[in-house]
């Protein structure tokens, strides 16, 4: 596997759109093809080689591309889009977009992300060490589909509507979450590790959320069914199962309503 | 001898009612009276008379003074503020007419501006909620003709929209609706005891963001399923008599506003009062609409969604329409800083917007169009006294139920002062010129 570093030398006035910075982007090309990719700053077109220095040069496929990223990329979106393969890794904190629309391929941001990371992630891995933003894996404004498949792990907290429209694939927040977690979700599993707020698996149709700590508010429509002993994310405990939400419609499968589910540990 | 001008639009609120009559000096010059208008809209017609009005375009000094600048130099100005800059914030647009929103756009698709209206501290959930979920709904005309349920969510006609009740949802007498609000039930819902909630047949004074909670739990009691003791304060008998109220009727509607809008879970209220309207129309028919404040805030999302199909957060920088509010919403970028120029035209966001984004507006290049001295036009470099629309000049705007209604000029505006829409053609045309060269 070939690594290009990216360092950037100077931070952008406006912030940057750099949806080029993706292995599939970068592979096949030299140092100084990647410096002459463009980037957006407004509507001024610029080259990513404006604002970081290019070193080393990449695989011939994305596969075999490895992207570092050093310094403060907190005024840069986009990083990461629509990769499907290779691998990025972000030295410090970046901006919205991380990852998004995600096709395959590792992606870690050793800092915080902005909101919409993960956004309609179709498969991959995303590794969050820092905090992310608000709509983590969660669908673009009007599309019915959220994160389809792959998994986001963040260490730290996450913000508000984190997988709405999600349908597929897990998110895991080992810290704590913002209110709406799973709004209209049609499958997937959210993992929360902390404590969760309030409107939790609201309109949820299907999918699975578990909350190891408090819940400040149920909404009204997740009934009590049963006590489980499971082991989530490589924790074992006893957890209690509400199906929901049953203000919402609901598939029929084998003859039995598909319910939303979740799990609180108890 | 006055003369008096009937079928008049009152240029104020959402509610654009359109029976106004204006009474106005011999020479049309003054207005005297105003009739069938109420008191904050009349008033809208008398401010337009007020002495001291500033008629000539002013330039902020480093001094903090203002010079009189000509309406060549402001065009000047403007246009070489828009042309220079890369991301500039184009924003307002719900006081004026479509004619001239229409102008702004064009501006705009040039220098790849941001084009955000004031949907985006108001009603810009609703809009997002409805990206999500579509919405049924209907004009004022049906619910004044048929309406016999009437829900009023987190908004207070009685002072927001004062005559909304009398002409449309409560009192009037419609075809099927012959003995007035005796043919209504209204329900309101609402944490404060507002005056509207005093008039309810029912009012739900639900804990303060717990609104998405009740919306849901309407949801549940009409699929007959169990609910908890209580939801956002209110018993669960309570919620199963309000089902069964709402879907005994013949026509129901909700109307809902800021309260619900701009509270915890924004967007998703929203969404979820569409989703129980929907659930609603298995039992009865019922509709739900927006209750929009400024009188063309409507017209402006009409205008931006035909020209580049997003209603409001509209992003041109990069030559093509994006839109993802969060990101390209006015608050958001000035608060993270990804604009370099302001521009405002029929709207105050200096007394709207968080004062951390006003303070953005007074440190950036900024331009402010606006028939009034304002909070916004003392903070901005350069303010641009306009013709009053609707009242001085003509125009298309849109009621909140999306019916076009065109405005009619009453008066003419004071010597010299230019509308909108002509200060907007010359500052396109200023702005083409300097694009291309
Ligand atoms: S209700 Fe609204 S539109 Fe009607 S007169 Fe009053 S302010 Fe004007």
């Amino acid at each position: 596997m070939e690594t290009v570093t990216l360092t950037i030398k100077s931070q952008p006035v406006l912030f940057l759109e750099a949806d080029n910075i993706t292995p599939d982007v970068f592979a096949g090309k030299s140092a100084a093809d990647i410096a002459s990719l463009h980037a957006y700053e407004g509507r001024d077109q610029i080259t990513l080689g404006k604002y970081f220095d290019v070193a080393g040069k990449a695989g011939a496929t994305a596969a075999d591309t490895k992207i570092v990223v050093k310094g403060d990329v907190s005024r840069v979106k986009y990083i990461g889009m629509k990769m499907s393969a290779g691998e990025i890794l972000v030295e410090k904190s970046a901006d919205m977009y991380v990852g998004g629309w995600m096709q395959g391929g590792k992606l870690t941001v050793k800092g915080n992300v902005d909101a919409f990371a993960g956004l309609g992630m179709q498969n991959g891995e995303l590794i969050i060490e820092g905090n992310a933003g608000n709509y983590l894996g969660a669908a673009y404004r009007g599309d019915w589909r959220g994160m389809q498949a792959g998994v986001i792990r963040v260490k730290g907290n996450a913000g508000s509507d984190i997988g709405t429209f999600m349908n597929g694939g897990t998110i895991i927040v080992e810290g704590n979450v913002d209110v709406h977690v799973g709004t209209h979700a049609e499958g997937g599993k959210i993992i929360v590790k902390g404590n969760g707020k309030s409107k939790i698996g609201g309109q949820m149709v299907e999918g699975e959320i578990y909350v190891f700590g408090t819940i400040d508010v149920m909404m009204p429509g997740y009934k009590y069914i049963e006590d489980v002993d499971l082991e989530v994310d490589g924790v074992k405990g006893k957890f209690a199962l509400y199906h929901g939400d049953l203000g919402e419609r609901h598939p029929k499968r084998k003859g039995q309503i598909v319910y939303g589910k979740l799990y609180q540990k108890i | 001898m006055t003369k008096s001008v009937t079928d008049v639009i009152c240029p104020f609120c959402g509610t654009l009612c359109d029976d106004l009559e204006v009474v106005v000096s011999d020479d049309g010059k003054t207005i005297v009276d105003v009739y069938n208008a109420c008191a904050i809209g009349a008033e809208k017609f008398m401010h337009a008379q007020a002495s001291g009005r500033v008629t000539r375009p002013r330039m902020q000094q480093p001094d903090g003074s203002y010079k009189e600048v000509s309406y060549d130099e402001a065009v000047e100005y403007t246009a070489q503020m828009l042309a220079k800059s890369k991301k500039p914030l184009m924003y307002g647009w719900s006081s004026t007419s479509c004619e001239a929103q229409s102008v702004g756009h064009e501006i705009a698709e040039q220098v790849g501006a941001i084009v955000d209206n004031t949907a985006t501290v108001c009603h810009g959930t609703t809009l997002l909620a409805v990206q999500d979920v579509g919405i049924p709904s209907c004009t004022l005309g049906e619910v004044k003709n048929r309406a016999d349920r009437i829900i009023f969510w987190g908004c207070n006609p009685c002072h927001a929209h004062p005559r909304h009740m009398s002409r449309y949802s409560i009192f009037p007498r419609g075809f099927f609706t012959n003995k007035g609000h005796k043919n209504r039930k209204m329900i309101v819902v609402d944490p404060r005891n507002t005056d509207t909630a005093k008039m309810a047949d029912i009012h739900f004074q639900i804990e303060q963001g717990r609104d998405y909670e009740l919306l849901s739990a309407l949801r549940v009691a009409l699929r007959k399923e169990v609910l908890p003791d209580t939801v956002a304060g209110v018993p669960k008998e309570k919620i199963y008599e309000a089902a069964e109220l709402l879907t005994s009727g013949r026509f129901g509607i909700i109307f809902f506003g800021m309260g619900v809008t701009q509270t915890l879970s924004k967007n998703h209220n929203i969404d979820e009062a569409i989703m129980l309207t929907k659930d609603l129309n298995e039992f009865t028919k019922f509709s739900i609409m927006a209750m929009r404040g400024h009188y063309n805030v409507t017209g402006s999302g009409q205008v931006l969604g035909w020209q580049f199909g997003y209603p409001f957060c509209v992003d041109l920088s990069r030559g093509f329409a994006r839109y993802n509010p969060g990101e390209t919403s006015s608050n958001d970028l000035l608060r993270r800083g990804e604009v370099d120029a302001v521009f405002v035209l029929g709207s105050d966001p200096g007394a709207h917007f968080p004062i951390s984004s006003v303070k953005k507006i007074s440190e950036l290049p900024s331009v402010a169009v606006d028939p009034h001295i304002t909070p916004t036009t003392e903070v901005a470099k350069l303010h641009v006294p306009v013709a009053f629309v609707g009242v001085e000049v003509g125009g298309n705007c849109y009621r909140m139920d999306n019916v076009p209604i065109d405005a009619r000029k009453v008066v003419d505006p004071p010597e010299g002062v230019l509308t909108d829409e002509e200060f907007l053609t010359r500052v396109n045309k200023r702005v083409k010129e300097l694009m291309e060269a």
